[in-house]
């Protein structure tokens, strides 16, 4: 029993992250942004949680860890800012400029963990453990699973219900749809809204990774993201960018990737094998959306479209 | 000084390399209305493809295995993008996570969970006579690995297959208006499937030139955005061979700073030069200003049917 409960457990400690990016890419794919630097937007949040649990703590004491998680929100936030004021100011591409501020926030993690913030000994290239002011309690005392799962359920559902049943919703999803049309039948301020659904896609990201910080590994370090940003896309592209659905695909991915962990573990099968599933997935999203707009004999186009005109 | 300006401009040769066959190869799948973000696939495909085909013939066997190995890749791309009109930045995305992981778990299965560093033998410089004696830049621009002179002549040749044939022409019209061509009897579709390999054929030459011609062994996500580099490299030169080379120019020089400054015995945090390309890159699209010159077709998905 317990062994199953543990099994269980990793699975949906694995799939929290793996929500959050989830739900990133689909606010961001549903109001036309394609987003792929949520592992980057995630990086800079885990960065920020450290950062406070670390050197906050002290001074703030019981408040350390809502001001962890919120900061870390707020630098996924900025993070994805530069790439939306890229895109509605010098139109660059976001698919480029978020990639690429993916790898810069490798090395400023890099740079970090090898100089200001690592421990006190200096040998390894990670920082001290946060205090137990800034971690997540435990929801089941036996096992890794943290209260960050309950908060991306939640979340999860909340933003199924904005884009659902609210005037922002509308617009994100109006704006998604037909950026065109949204602007001269619908009023709707496009770059706005485009700006908008980047920053909440970033807080999104950033706070998967404060959320990793402050409940599973309680220190940063170069590799806390085994791509999670990647596998977020994939996640909420076979959950047809729905909220709800993000949670399922989340859980059937952490489940996927942390049989992966154990398959090598255990039988040596390179763990990299999840990301090509990952990729397959996504392909197979893609044909089976191709077959259903040929079977209506429609040109209907399931995924957005790339909008390069910002 | 004049050791560290050296090193700087070798550095600078070497790094454009790769670079510049990945960009030349985007250039050609661009100008047909099509973009590759997939490339990155196609690149870390070719790394591994050299690897193996060298282990059984040798340098040259190598190259072609990274060709062959790059253009596989984008061939799953083109089924998708080209054939069932897919999201190409969606497709793209995908194929690389593919290519990437592929290549990953392909190695550990080959080479142990280690990944035990296997090298292979590399091309060693040919210095070219006379050339390779001229002061400060000789030694950089012409005691190169062949295959750097391989891109000194692509660049002339694509510039002219595209400007001053039929088929360059015939490219280039599908990448502004596909509907049209299909009027002067072109397949807009058989022209992007062709473009599209053609990339990946470079893109994996790509690949291939980081083994075979650097590194000497093959790493894990040793591409390290090298694809996606080299499409922003394409916007920086403006869809033009010449300008695509002079941009990747720039990039080289970008990521040899590093050496410059190492062989200066700075102590700035290395992690501030391994980043530069990268903010480089951000910093050159936004003043790339607007899509001028841009295919008016790129990323667009419809086709018209007769």
């Amino acid at each position: 029993m317990t062994a199953h409960l543990t099994l269980l457990a990793d699975i949906l400690v694995r799939a929290t992250p793996l929500i959050l990016t989830g739900l990133a890419v689909a606010v961001a794919f549903r109001g036309g942004v394609l987003n792929i630097g949520a592992d980057g937007q995630l990086l800079v949040g885990a960065t920020a949680a450290a950062w406070v649990g670390i050197v906050l703590t002290p001074t703030v004491g019981v408040i350390a860890l809502p001001l962890a998680l919120l900061l870390g929100a707020v630098a996924g936030g900025l993070w994805a800012f530069v790439a939306a004021y890229l895109r509605t100011r010098f139109h660059v591409l976001e698919v480029i400029s978020t990639i690429m501020l993916n790898f810069v926030a490798v090395y400023v993690v890099s740079y970090l963990v090898r100089g200001p913030l690592q421990e006190p000994t200096h040998i390894y290239p990670q920082t001290d453990t946060i205090p137990s002011a800034a971690q997540l309690s435990r929801l089941l005392t036996s096992t890794r699973l943290h209260w960050g799962f309950i908060l991306a359920i939640v979340l999860a559902v909340g933003i199924w219900w904005i884009i659902r049943y609210t005037a922002a919703g509308f617009r994100l999803r109006a704006t998604g749809a037909n950026p065109y049309a949204a602007a001269s039948a619908g009023r709707i301020a496009i770059r706005q809204v485009t700006t908008k659904a980047f920053i909440a896609s970033g807080m999104l990201a950033g706070l998967a990774g404060a959320i990793e910080v402050c409940g599973v590994t309680f220190a940063l370090y170069e590799n806390l993201s085994p791509g999670y940003g990647y596998t977020g896309i994939a996640v909420a592209l076979l959950a047809d960018l729905n909220p709800l659905g993000v949670i399922v695909s989340g859980i059937l991915f952490g489940a996927l990737e942390s049989g992966a962990s154990a398959l090598q573990r255990d039988a040596n099968v390179p763990a990299t094998m999840a990301t090509v599933l990952e990729a397959t997935l996504i392909l197979l999203v893609m044909a089976g959306a191709y077959i259903r707009a040929r079977r209506k004999n429609s040109s209907a186009l399931i995924t957005p479209s790339l909008s390069i005109t910002g | 000084m004049t050791d560290a300006m050296t090193a700087f401009l070798e550095g600078t040769i070497r790094t454009a390399t790769p670079l510049a066959f990945a960009a030349l190869g985007e250039t050609v799948v661009e100008r047909s209305g099509i973009i590759n973000i997939g490339l990155e696939g196609s690149v870390i495909a070719g790394a591994l493809a050299g690897l193996i085909a060298a282990g059984h013939g040798g340098v040259w066997n190598g190259f072609a295995g990274a060709a062959l190995g790059g253009m596989l890749v984008s061939a799953i791309f083109a089924l998708f993008a080209v054939g069932f009109r897919s999201d190409q930045i969606i497709t793209g995305t995908a194929v690389s996570m593919l290519a990437l992981g592929g290549t990953g778990t392909f190695y550990r299965l080959l080479y142990g969970a280690s990944g035990a560093a296997l090298t292979t033998p590399t091309l060693s410089p040919t210095a070219i006579p006379f050339l390779s004696t001229i002061p400060v830049v000789g030694t950089a621009l012409f005691a190169q690995p062949s295959v750097t002179y391989a891109v000194y002549v692509l660049i002339p040749v694509l510039w002219w297959w595209m400007y001053h044939t039929h088929a360059g022409l015939a490219l280039r019209a599908v990448g502004e208006n596909p509907n049209a061509t299909i009027v002067a009897g072109i397949s807009p579709r058989r022209v992007q499937l062709i473009a599209v390999l053609i990339g990946g054929l470079l893109g994996g030459i790509s690949g291939g030139t980081l083994v075979l011609a650097q590194a000497g062994t093959f790493a894990e996500g040793m591409s390290a955005g090298r694809g996606f580099i080299a499409i922003a490299i394409v916007v920086l030169g403006r869809w033009r061979p010449w300008g695509v080379a002079g941009a990747a120019l720039i990039f080289g020089a970008a990521s040899a700073l590093q050496y410059f400054f190492q062989a200066l015995g700075s102590h700035l945090p290395y992690q501030l030069f391994l980043a530069f390309p990268y903010v480089l890159t951000l910093v050159a699209l936004a003043t790339a200003r607007g899509r001028t010159n841009a295919p008016a077709a790129l990323g667009q998905r419809t086709l018209q049917t007769f």
